[in-house]
């Protein structure tokens, strides 16, 4: 077990909070919560679709409002903590969302990658750190790499300036024994700092987050109210609450955070805070909790079981971005349905 | 019978493809193979094959420039944009299959005879080549479409390098092929467009797939059909393993979706890569209309 850090707190709720919501975030919701999170001692408060910057589409869902209005909305109201924000290679770009959301007043970028192609970030990272700004490299799904493969796709990230990694647990699939050795293993291979941002498809998003800190992460990228993607995130009060009673550092200001979860995100929140049926499915099933909203809207469509398309996309191995395979595969239910009547 | 010769630049994977398509051609013929590195064992499998080969990239070009009439560059963006005026003073006609969009945007089955006129054409992306026709018939049979939005998901395996390095590149020029076939709006300010790339790794490796999704209000759902079908029929003449997987249908109100995946034809390449198989099936496609045009024009024998 490592010395520990002082742990930070990388504050997602805008961004992975968009799924929860369709993407429907408001004005009014950004310069609410940011004026709230403000004082709570956040190391960076992350803005956006749910999928990043330039991720707004049928695909993955249309933002309510203009991306960058998004990041100046926040801007405007943070006051200490930092702006941040979040850009998956393929979705967008160095052009036309990068360089914009720098003017904005984006301070740290997240670029996401899936957990084995961290060599189509390079230029990205690179130019971030050219230009002076915090950048970390993000590898998604990482329950469908081994720790080996891991170390070796972060340590390019490394090898391109960044100043951490962050793990995605994108399906809340992981378990306390992969979450021990994935961190274990970076930690030993690594300079750099080691992010995790778990999911709580199986329950384990605090726990999990927790084990990361005791074998060498030092950022947990969470949610306050765990508001976000399929079951949600890590929920940052109560991770914070465990880290204050074991004596672990923080920064962070526990009633600050409860009094932004009550004051803005209780009222967004559309669906009550247990794990859902379809959310267990997603996570056994290891497929991205980001699926779940058209999942369930074309599982009603075309009167098929929603945890079948679930199986049945982990079957496939869909990755984040690929929600246009939902329908092909509930298409492939139905018919086999009304075949097998 | 008479065979306009080529050569192709570049060693890679998209190289080897066209030499194997360039051998099955009635009307081009590959006279040199050109890479850069001399221990390259694609470059010796060609020497095999009984190709002419260099290892000294551009220079072998121009040393040997009376061997060819067409060059298909398999090299990259950057070696493209410093090839390309020596090129045209050689006055060569290019196929690009670079990213580099030195040239004319070239989707065969939508501006070949557009193109007759061109010195360098670009083969625009892998995605934009099955995508872009598809997004051109369905706004001819819905010209009330106001947003165009395509997402790629093609294997790991298939990506080579070059498509690694330059993900925004793929992005820019997709959307840009996008709006300039189909983004143009009868009497409005044209269409919003929007292009996606996913990279999976899953094993084995999965076959490229496209969608495209359109918004109009009230969509004639048969007639798209019709017309994105005929527009299929057209592509899978030059790429026969292109095939329609969902038939255009509402996702939801005023939004179409269409699927259709891209198997390669396993020349070279294992028949997953269909993403590297359409692109060079289009730059050869667009290199056999130049030849049969020179040959006509000629009064050279064709067959």
């Amino acid at each position: 077990m490592s010395v520990l850090k002082k742990i930070r707190f990388m504050d997602s709720t805008l961004r992975d909070g968009s799924h929860a919501v369709g993407q429907r975030i408001l004005p009014e919701h950004i310069s609410a919560y940011c004026q709230a999170i403000d004082q709570a001692g956040m190391h960076s408060v992350i803005v956006g679709h749910g999928n990043g910057l330039g991720a707004s589409s049928v695909q993955m869902g249309l933002c309510a409002m203009d991306e960058m209005d998004m990041l100046s909305v926040a801007a405007d109201n943070l006051k200490r903590t930092p702006l941040g924000t979040f850009v998956t290679i393929g979705f967008g770009t160095i052009r036309d969302q990068i360089v914009p959301a720098m003017r904005a007043g984006a301070q740290t970028f997240c670029i996401a990658a899936h957990c084995t192609e961290a060599d189509t970030m390079r230029k990205h990272v690179e130019y971030l750190s050219h230009v002076g700004r915090e950048v970390y490299g993000v590898l998604m799904n990482i329950h469908l790499a081994s720790p080996e493969k891991l170390l070796e796709q972060a340590g390019m990230i490394q090898s391109y300036g960044a100043d951490g990694i962050i793990l995605m647990d994108s399906a809340g699939a992981s378990t306390p024994e992969d979450v021990k050795a994935v961190v274990g293993t970076l930690y030993d291979g690594l300079e750099m700092e080691i992010g995790f941002h778990p999911h709580n498809n199986l329950g384990l998003a605090v726990s999990n987050a927790y084990t990361a800190i005791l074998n060498g992460a030092s950022i947990i990228d969470g949610t306050v109210g765990g508001f976000g993607a399929g079951a949600g995130n890590c929920q940052l009060e109560a991770l914070l609450a465990l880290l204050m009673k074991e004596g672990i550092q923080t920064g962070a200001k526990l009633y600050p955070i409860l009094d932004a979860e009550k004051a803005v995100i209780e009222g967004m929140l559309e669906y009550g805070k247990a794990i859902e049926g379809t959310c267990v499915v997603s996570g056994y099933a290891g497929v991205v909790s980001t699926f779940k909203n058209r999942v369930e809207q074309v599982a009603s469509d075309y009167q098929v079981d929603a945890r079948d398309i679930f199986v049945e996309l982990g079957k496939r191995g869909a990755i984040a971005g690929q929600d246009d395979l939902i329908l092909e595969v509930a298409q492939m239910l139905s018919r086999e349905k009304y075949r097998g009547r | 019978m008479e065979k306009i010769r080529c050569a192709i630049i570049g060693s890679g994977n998209i190289g080897m493809n066209l030499l194997y398509k360039i051998k099955r051609s009635h009307v081009l013929e590959c006279s040199l193979f050109v890479g850069r590195n001399e221990k390259s064992e694609n470059l010796r499998d060609a020497g095999r094959m009984g190709v002419n080969v260099a290892a000294n990239s551009t220079q072998a070009l121009i040393d040997q420039s009376d061997l060819y009439e067409i060059v298909f560059d398999a090299t990259t963006a950057e070696a493209h944009r410093i090839a390309a005026p020596l090129l045209k003073r050689m006055g060569k006609h290019v196929i690009d299959l670079t990213p580099s969009k030195v040239g004319k945007l070239c989707v065969p089955c939508l501006n070949w005879q557009d193109c007759l006129g061109e010195m360098n054409v670009n083969m625009v992306t892998c995605g934009g080549q099955s995508m872009v026709p598809l997004a051109y018939a369905l706004t001819r049979a819905c010209p009330q479409t106001t947003y165009l939005e395509t997402v790629s998901t093609i294997s790991s395996a298939s990506a080579g390098t070059g498509t690694r390095e330059n993900i925004d590149e793929y992005i820019l020029t997709t959307r840009q092929a996008l709006q300039e076939f189909a983004g143009g709006m009868p009497g409005g300010d044209g269409r919003k467009t929007k292009a996606m790339i996913v990279l999976n790794p899953a094993d084995p490796p999965i076959i490229m797939r496209n969608t495209l999704y359109a918004m109009a209000e009230d969509p004639d759902l048969e007639e798209i059909g019709k017309s994105v079908g005929k527009m299929a029929e057209v592509i899978q003449s030059y790429v026969p393993g292109f095939q329609i997987m969902v038939n255009p249908v509402l996702l939801q109100e005023g939004i179409i979706a269409v699927t259709a995946q891209v198997e390669g034809a396993g020349d070279f390449l294992p028949a997953y890569a269909g993403n590297l198989d359409i692109i060079t099936c289009a730059g050869i496609e667009m290199a056999e209309h130049y030849a049969r045009q020179w040959l006509e024009e000629e009064g050279r024998c064709l067959f």
